[in-house]
């Protein structure tokens, strides 16, 4: 394909990619400012170190949210397993869960003195170890493999059923039929979905913190938390910026050439559901170990928290639920609005330049937080002034953290979507802004509604930008459980977080009601 | 949605035109400890208060980004280093001489730029359970001891815990501030993200002993007063007995730079002073104002003498800690 795109495509993704790397230019003024004992620090042999265990975390982190989200996926979308949606709903959830808390919970539940390590003793089980790699790799896990189920979920259902018919027609048993028909074609599914989680794995502070992992974005911070030193923090910045281009760079190589989509007209009905039978005690007993990890454990050691205190936490909490869940949406959909030309122009005007403008919407996601909130006070400080301090510079903020979770979702429903059924209703007479709006926007809403779900579930725990971004005096559930239990007092934290929490599953409830069950040809 | 988005802008913009009358306060202290005392502040005065509640550090180089052009008129801050970083980027201005005289030279900036408005002292919170008061030592530098292996706990990363080592290198110099770093690493230091995780873990029976603040303590055992964890000061003039302030300053550029004055006097007055012992268990820094009966007397305690503003060599404390590779 070498048509040239619309323009007001090509001006609409220029403008959100320029958007989505404001953060590493950034980071290039800061560190310029760095003097020569600054970049001896910075090639020092620690920081090798320091790359090497944080990679090797994001790897172990994916691989095995992967092996989790699979099976879940497919049980979820292509069996007769009992109650599926309320499964999807629950296996949503934890992504909501803010890694401070989950952190906790596990040093609650297994840390010495915990509430399971009398339990695991006393029947004679071994304790998990809860410090270092094992509880880093199992907190991030359990905290993350929503973006890979997500993922996985939009593509099963955006997959057509013929295929899967065609191969079983031919004699194929259902798991041969899987693992060469199904499986191949989620292929963009789990490059978006391993993304999402390497390189939020390379983001994240709080879980790796309190679990006591030496990691890259633990080093940024403590320059910011102790020494006030920008240049060198900028430095280990862009040295994870740095990383990131080699991971996308990688992925591209990773994705292949591979066309995806179907080229005559395909089912227009669901797959039928693949009958479990004696599968399914196992089945649910599986789904049922995930949500125990991620939700029960959490609500769990949260309730024990909150019955030590829960009379303590004063004021309404509905002002911060309608702040949380006004700014979580206002993310979700610019995100989504964001992501749309970008996907558009990578899947539909494949070139060098509409790959790297793709690309560039993953400059900010591997950044700690921090780095990405101070990024946005300077632009909002020197350039849009009028922003700043309102709440379109948060849902900013929010937009170009997120927007990657949106971008690989839809750029996944794309793929599978095939060019020439939009065509079809151009040659008919339809001008093209119907086109989009009767026959593209259809097709692509499992990739829409789960590129919003995972942005406003995430948006829904963000921190260090709500913080110093919302405007003055703009609470939000997650600023509350900070508030909270950043003078350790947990019974008062208890309350926000379990709200917070039920506010989300409210949200991931109604968007996946919204889904249908069938895809749609 | 594009509709509603302008609504919401609208609104945001106009509470912030209407806020013309106010003043605007960064926090890095906890809302749930100073919110109450600004809500008095606002009753005696009449003049409203916007605060962005974040972390001090966080914060302070928020204000570093935002330069002249920040909307904050005030930083109250927790730590004297954040105020130091800020002072020495020349973004503060100078307080009234009747407000920072009323606090001992040692709990202010020297130059006029912040002054203290409560203490922090540093103590080693320890497992009643399993240590004996009687068993620790009477100074920090002791806990390098083989005896403490595998007992103890730190947050590095900790603002507070920075001060205390920066204190040590001034007050001992910086190979006995390395050897201490090294030896408590050598006895199998545990590391905690902040103070309120070591309490926990104390509490857990991870640790037997950890190096905190005094008042977190209190904190922990609002939520559970069967917690075997106590407090243990060590000898008056050790580096471990520092006593670091909380403290407020006017920034640069300030709007609203009279009523931050007045803001700045306030903390200072008898009752602010006293919701700070009785309500945070920290110690009033404006004689004639009765500390906590759970605490010791400030006098007692025995901060190091030492000038507090020295305490923003931070650089210099954040290279010794990772050249002994604690960070």
């Amino acid at each position: 394909m070498t048509r040239r795109p619309p323009v007001g495509l090509w001006v609409s993704g220029a403008v959100v990619a320029a958007l989505a790397v404001l953060p590493a230019v950034y980071l290039v003024v800061r560190a310029a400012e760095a003097d020569a004992s600054t970049w001896g620090l910075l090639l020092r042999d620690r920081t090798w170190g320091l790359l090497w265990r944080t990679l090797g975390l994001a790897a172990a982190v994916t691989v095995l949210a992967a092996a989790m989200s699979l099976p879940l996926a497919w049980l979820t979308t292509r069996s007769d397993l009992p109650g599926r949606r309320v499964w999807t709903v629950l296996l949503c959830v934890p992504l909501a869960v803010p890694t401070f808390v989950s952190g906790y919970v596990l040093l609650a539940a297994f840390g010495t003195g915990g509430v399971l390590e009398e339990v695991l003793t006393r029947w004679g089980l071994p304790v998990p170890p809860v410090y270092g790699f094992p509880g880093a790799l199992l907190a991030l896990t359990v905290s993350t493999y929503p973006y890979f189920f997500l993922a996985l979920r939009a593509g099963l259902l955006s997959q057509d059923p013929a295929w899967l018919e065609g191969a079983r027609s031919l004699g194929l048993s259902p798991a041969r039929a899987f693992w060469k028909v199904t499986a191949p074609l989620l292929r963009p599914a789990f490059v978006s979905g391993a993304l999402l989680v390497g390189l939020y794995v390379l983001s994240d502070f709080g879980a790796v913190a309190l679990l006591q992992y030496d990691a890259f974005s633990r080093a940024i911070y403590v320059q910011y938390e102790g020494a006030y030193d920008r240049a060198y923090a900028a430095l280990l910045g862009l040295a994870l910026v740095a990383v990131t281009v080699v991971v996308l760079v990688f992925e591209v190589w990773l994705r292949g050439r591979a066309g995806y989509h179907r080229s005559s007209k395909g089912a227009a009905r669901a797959v039928a559901p693949v009958v479990l039978g004696r599968w399914r005690v196992p089945a649910l007993l599986f789904c049922g170990a995930v949500v125990m990890a991620g939700v029960v454990l959490p609500v769990g050691v949260l309730l024990y928290w909150g019955a030590r205190g829960l009379a303590e936490e004063g004021g309404s909490l509905l002002e911060p639920a309608v702040g949380s869940v006004l700014a979580s949406v206002l993310g979700a959909v610019m995100s989504v609005v964001g992501a749309l030309p970008l996907a558009f122009l990578a899947v539909r005007y494949p070139s060098r330049l509409t790959l790297a403008m793709e690309r560039a919407s993953y400059a900010g996601y591997a950044l700690p937080p921090i780095v990405l909130a101070l990024s946005l006070v300077f632009l909002g400080v020197q350039v849009v002034p009028f922003f700043y301090g309102t709440l379109v510079m948060l849902v900013l903020a929010y937009v170009v953290r997120f927007l990657p979770q949106a971008v690989g979702t839809v750029r996944s429903s794309l793929l599978q979507l095939n060019p020439h059924l939009g065509e079809a209703a151009a040659s008919l007479g339809q001008p093209p802004a119907s086109v989009f709006r009767r026959v593209t926007m259809p097709l692509l809403r499992p990739g829409l509604l789960a590129g919003a779900a995972l942005v406003f579930l995430t948006a829904m725990k963000e921190l260090p930008a709500t913080l110093l971004l919302a405007p003055i005096g703009f609470e939000t559930l997650a600023t509350r459980v900070w508030s909270a239990t950043a003078e350790g007092r947990f019974a008062e934290a208890a309350l926000p977080a379990l709200v917070l929490m039920a506010v989300s599953t409210l949200g991931v409830g109604l968007l996946v009601s919204q889904e249908g069950d069938a895809p749609r040809g | 949605m594009i509709r509603q988005l302008l609504l919401t802008l609208l609104l945001t913009l106009s509470t912030t035109a209407m806020a013309a009358e106010t003043l605007t306060v960064y926090s890095g202290r906890n809302e749930k400890l100073v919110g109450p005392l600004l809500k008095k502040f606002t009753a005696k005065t009449g003049i409203e208060v916007k605060v962005r509640y974040g972390e001090t550090p966080q914060l302070a180089a928020t204000l570093l980004e935002e330069g002249d052009k920040t909307p904050a008129d005030v930083f109250f801050a927790q730590d004297a280093g954040a105020l130091g970083a800020l002072s020495n980027a020349g973004r503060l201005q100078a307080l009234p001489k009747e407000t920072l005289d009323k606090v001992d030279a040692r709990f202010r900036s020297p130059t006029g730029l912040w002054v203290g408005t409560s203490g922090r002292a540093r103590v080693v919170a320890y497992n009643t359970k399993k240590v004996k008061a009687a068993d620790l030592p009477k100074s920090i530098l002791e806990f390098t001891d083989a005896k403490w292996k595998g007992r103890l706990g730190w947050a590095p990363t900790n603002a507070s815990f920075q001060a205390f080592v920066t204190a040590l290198r001034l007050l001992k110099g910086e190979e006995a501030a390395s050897n201490w770093l090294k030896g408590i690493q050598a006895n199998g230091v545990r590391v905690y993200k902040n103070n309120a995780a070591i309490i926990e873990a104390l509490g857990r029976g991870e640790i037997d002993a950890g190096f905190v603040n005094h008042y977190y303590l209190y904190a922990a055992k609002k939520s559970n007063a069967a917690l075997p964890v106590d407090n243990y000061f060590v000898a008056a003039g050790d580096p471990g007995a520092l006593v670091n302030v909380a403290g407020v300053a006017i920034l640069q550029g300030a709007k609203k730079a009279e009523a931050a004055r007045k803001f700045a006097a306030f903390l200072l007055e008898p009752q602010a002073q006293e919701y700070f012992s009785q309500e945070t268990y920290e110690y009033p820094l404006v004689a004639g104002v009765k500390t906590s009966a759970s605490l010791p007397a400030l006098s007692k305690v025995g901060s190091p003498d030492m000038d507090l503003s020295k305490l923003d060599d931070l650089r210099g404390t954040v290279k010794l800690l990772q050249d002994t590779g604690v960070l």
